[in-house]
């Protein structure tokens, strides 16, 4: 054991110190400021000469110059083995629930508890044997983890090809228990146990090849996957001012999408917010397993007013947990609201740091590092041929509601998905408030392109018609103007808009959207011969009333059936009359 | 006895520096001189250099002053004697009573667990229809109230801490004018709330850096109530002078600005503010209401935006009545499905009806033909106003929703409401 690597406090500034140190450092190795008996976590993050420059994930108050500071060598790391899922963490992986067992209601700063229960015992099953070849993300075994057959795997910083030289048998372990043994070509030995490390800033890069996105992830809101669709391995922003309803929406997407494993890292943003899915989500139905939302949830909270620096180490503690699940062969979903607070937090440091700022002050490597996370996604091919994706959904808050600024356009650089929240259709109670012509995406749709371009074309015009409108009046707008322009405000009312509260019209399945989608195309073909406007005004009044009835009508119910047929009737009776 | 320290090297804004020993980030130190004694708190450390900034300012404070370290970082007392007591922006009493030192704290503590937080679930009534029916306040919310100069926001402040009820209102004034507080002042007394109530008051006239303390005081206090089983009302007027406060200090400390001047730490300094706003599960709630001055009425603002990205809704204030377009409470949607069944659906129906009317009387005054249609939505907007938004109006919730439907039915034929078909079966008004 070397001796400690022990520096001095020489500069406190918020909660950036600058410590004078004798030997060597590491950049972005872990840190501990000792405080009396409190060891608050650190990370270096700028080396100049024989000073180091290191962010504090804790309040600083207390300290003082010619404190001492201890390296530990390490890169900012996690654990990750079977465990994680129903875990609620902070930005460091401190589990919250047992943080306030042993502190009370108050986040104590210097305490840091492990992030997997090491008492408990798994049952694993071997799935290799002795003298078996094996590379790093390969499975040795497996244990059940609620719904999922959790892998433990070679672990993903081992290089090059190892032989497993022993492997434990069937039966209930403890996760620090060794459970094999490998030896590599240069006769190199380790033990493997089910956790291990990882340094969250690095991508696990330890499958095939990275595929292309091509299935869609049903994310059970129509407008997304009618309209601006998400794959299973994409990436989508979902950026708008505050009151846009992003908070709903990312809620409504942590429910409803139909992936394996949802991660959601709350990164800087109310912790009100994150309470709402802590308590509800052990009590909440997964409808397609059966189980509760929570066993195939990761929760990492890392609220507004917890300490700065731990917000930017919460996206990465939740991105690589994340990817640990891919690599499972898992359909995995990451939700972080939000990347602008991310961002922020960057730009405080890079303001303590003093280095030259860009644009609104936030650091020139914003870009790089914002492209860098994205990039994290992906679909990808395993080693042992099956497929696990990464999905990322970020919400950005940009200042002043405005998409100019440069973490939204740094975003938009990125991602194949851009659902734009707008003000004005959130004013007019217009939910989710997704703007349908700004808004776009390169995925494909579950409906056909030429039914889309239809729906697309009237909401086109029927804006054109309500702008000419706004000039002309409406008793100079000609019949059939005003025609589109119905039909695009029904379009909105029915099918755009949904109500995330109603348990039948906050989810629609595939199939539904699929049939629904149609009959509305059918209805938006159709020419109704109107006399006068108040006569097209109240069919389509008809129309919307019958159509939002319908759509809380849960899917192929009688009641479903009945408005249904009442639909189609309306509909006979109207464009064959007059 | 712990060291005094006579060379103070730099003096800027309400920064000074000396070079000193052993001093701990955050402590408080005595500066005193021709002027009297200040507090000062230290907020940098480089080297021998040691940050502070002076509570009084250093309006005639000399290099050769006294600068004393205290060795303990700035307190606050929370004992119940505080009840019915009035503060200044350090701490020391503004009512020519004694100062209280018992049960001290400190102030600007650490987070709450957002594992021990409960999901809020009891609405605070207030009898106004603009809050209540369309955006129902509710215990443990952090709202605030955005506005202008000029606008009665103070006074709708003191209605609503009237109305609501709560075991303790605690004011935290910063760069209030002496009339305001003078206002609040006498606003509780005559509704015998001055018992249950503390003030931390700080005027316009005094100096600015006793403004940043105001918020983390009260709030200090709030929560050491709270922990108490009580449930505590807290009044912020206005957040727009603590924000300019922070940027006073840190364009001091020769930060660089992120955005119209502001520290780029705005959005954290705000937020570690209002998210003291909790309900303890098995104890006391903080409930948080701030007034937010848009500069130029601009909601772009760095304040106003920043705030709006930290609080659950926020109401705005403009002449002289709560904008249903742009107010928001984010929490209703705990409270108002347990209040009555037609809640939200009058909540929605009205506000969509009532944006159609903005939009026709837009085509009015452009000259254009009104439809009959549009002359429906004309008679509705103008009832709206009168009946929901009007600020003087007074009612319970239960009665609101009824004048909702009574309004609806006025103006509108059933189908022409977008209400699912049971509901308006069992709600709609038969004429008579």
């Amino acid at each position: 054991m070397p001796e400690k690597n022990i520096g001095k406090i020489a500069g406190i500034n918020g909660n950036m110190l600058t410590v004078g140190f004798e030997t060597s450092v590491t950049q972005n190795e872990v840190a501990y400021a000792l405080l009396g008996d409190l060891r608050l976590k650190s990370e270096v993050i700028r080396v100049r000469g024989q000073f180091a420059d290191l962010q504090v994930y804790e309040d600083t108050r207390g300290l003082k110059v010619g404190d001492s500071v201890e390296f530990t060598n390490e890169l900012l790391s996690i654990e990750l083995g079977p465990g994680l899922l129903a875990q609620v963490y902070d930005g460091l992986q401190n589990p919250l629930n047992k943080l306030a067992e042993k502190s009370g209601f108050f986040l104590k700063r210097g305490l840091y508890m492990e992030a997997l229960d090491y008492e408990k015992h798994w049952a694993f099953k071997p799935a290799v044997k002795k003298g078996d070849k094996v590379c790093a993300g390969d499975k040795l075994g497996s244990v059940p983890e609620g719904i999922f057959e959790h892998l433990i795997m070679l672990p993903f910083g081992f290089k090059g090809i190892w032989e497993v030289t022993d492997i434990s048998y069937e039966g209930n372990y403890k996760i620090s228990q060794t459970i094999a043994k490998v030896k590599n070509e240069l006769g190199e030995e380790r033990t493997v146990s089910m956790v291990q490390k990882w340094p969250v800033k690095i991508p696990i890069t330890a499958y095939k090849e990275k595929l292309i996105p091509e299935k869609p992830l049903i994310t059970q809101q129509r407008i997304i996957d009618t309209f601006f669709p998400v794959s299973r391995g994409g990436t989508f922003c979902t950026p708008g001012p505050f009151g846009a309803g992003k908070t709903v929406l990312q809620h409504a997407l942590s429910r409803y999408a139909e992936a394996d494993v949802v991660v959601v890292a709350a990164c800087g943003e109310r912790a009100g917010e994150v309470v709402e899915i802590l308590r509800e989500f052990p009590h909440l139905e997964d409808p397609k397993t059966g189980r509760t939302l929570m066993e195939r949830s990761v929760i990492i909270c890392n609220t507004s007013s917890m300490p700065v620096a731990a917000r930017e180490a919460s996206v990465y503690t939740a991105i690589t947990i994340t990817e640990y699940y891919r690599q499972m062969g898992l359909d995995c979903l990451l939700l972080a609201d939000s990347t602008s607070r991310w961002a922020q937090a960057l730009r405080e440091m890079s303001g303590r740091l003093e280095e030259i700022p860009g644009e609104e002050a936030f650091p020139a490597y914003l870009e790089s590092l914002i492209a860098g996370f994205y990039e994290r996604a992906g679909l990808v091919k395993l080693n042992n041929g099956k497929t696990g994706s990464v999905t990322i959904g970020g919400a950005v808050s940009p200042a002043g509601g405005n998409f100019e600024e440069p973490v939204t356009q740094a975003t938009l650089k990125v991602v194949g998905a851009f659902l734009g929240l707008s003000r004005d259709r959130a004013n007019a109670r217009r939910f989710p408030a997704i703007h349908p012509l700004d808004s776009w995406s390169h995925y494909a749709s579950i409906v056909n392109e030429e039914m889309i371009e239809t729906a697309r074309e009237i909401l086109r015009r029927g804006n054109e018609v309500n702008q000419m409108m706004k000039v002309i009046g409406e008793e100079g707008t000609h019949i059939d103007d005003f025609q589109i322009y119905m039909k695009s405000e029904f379009l909105d009312a029915v099918y755009l808009q949904q109500n995330t509260f109603d348990k039948v019209d906050g989810a629609t399945n595939e199939e539904r959207q699929k049939y629904v989608f149609g009959k509305i195309v059918k209805f938006l073909n159709t020419k109704f011969p109107f006399n006068n406007k108040d006569e097209a005004r109240r069919l389509f009044n008809e129309m919307r009333q019958l159509f939002i009835d319908w759509n809380y009508t849960a899917w192929n119910s009688n009641s479903f059936k009945e408005i249904e047929s009442s639909i189609d009737s309306k509909v006979k009776e109207r464009s064959t009359h007059a | 006895m712990r060291k005094v320290y006579h060379k103070i090297i730099q003096i800027a804004g309400n920064v000074i520096t000396v070079e000193a020993e052993n001093i701990i980030n955050g402590e408080l130190a005595e500066v005193t001189s021709s002027r009297g004694t200040s507090l000062a708190q230290v907020i940098r450390l480089q080297g021998q250099k040691v940050f502070l900034q002076v509570f009084a300012g250093s309006r005639g404070v000399s290099t050769g002053d006294e600068v004393r370290f205290l060795g303990k970082p700035m307190q606050v007392s929370s004992s119940e004697d505080l009840l019915g007591r009035v503060f200044n922006g350090a701490g020391n009493p503004r009512d020519n009573r004694p100062s209280i030192k018992e049960n001290m704290i400190e102030i600007g503590g650490p987070s709450v667990n957002p594992a021990k937080r409960i999901i809020p679930r009891r609405m605070i009534r207030t009898g106004i229809p603009m809050i209540d029916i369309f955006n129902s306040l509710v215990e443990s919310q952090k709202l605030p109230i955005f506005s202008v100069a000029g606008e009665p926001y103070n006074k709708l402040l003191a209605r609503i801490a009237m109305q609501a009820e709560v075991d303790v209102i605690i004011l935290g004034g910063m760069g209030l004018k002496h009339d305001d507080y003078l206002f609040f002042r006498n606003t509780l007394d005559e509704q015998g709330s001055l018992s249950r109530s503390i003030m931390f008051v700080h005027t316009a006239a005094d100096p600015v850096v006793e403004c940043l303390l105001v918020p983390d005081m009260a709030l200090a206090v709030a929560e050491s109530y709270a922990l108490n089983n009580k449930r505590v009302l807290v009044l912020l007027s206005d957040m727009t002078n603590f924000s300019d406060a922070l940027k006073e200090i840190a364009i001091t400390m020769e930060q660089i600005p992120s955005n119209r001047g502001y520290p780029g730490d705005l959005y954290s300094q705000l937020a570690s503010r209002y998210e003291k706003a909790v309900d303890f599960e098995g104890a006391g709630s903080i409930t948080i209401l701030a007034v937010t001055t848009m500069p130029g009425d601009d909601v772009t603002h760095p304040i106003p935006d920043n705030t709006g990205y930290i609080t659950e809704g926020q109401f705005y204030l403009r002449r002289g009545r709560i904008e249903p377009f742009g107010s928001l409470s984010r929490l209703k949607q705990l409270v108002n499905d347990k209040t009555r069944k037609d809640h939200r659906v009058i909540m929605d129906t009205m506000i969509r009806l009532y944006a159609d009317y903005r939009e026709t009387r837009e085509k009015q005054s452009m000259g254009f033909k009104m439809s009959s249609w549009d002359d429906k939505l004309l008679k509705y907007g103008l009832l709206f106003e009168k009946r929901m938004m009007d600020l003087s109006v007074n009612i319970p919730l239960e009665e609101g929703l009824n004048l909702g439907w009574k309004t609806l039915a006025e103006c509108f034929d059933k189908t022409e409401t977008g209400v699912k078909t049971d509901i308006i079966k069992e709600f709609w008004p038969e004429k008579q």
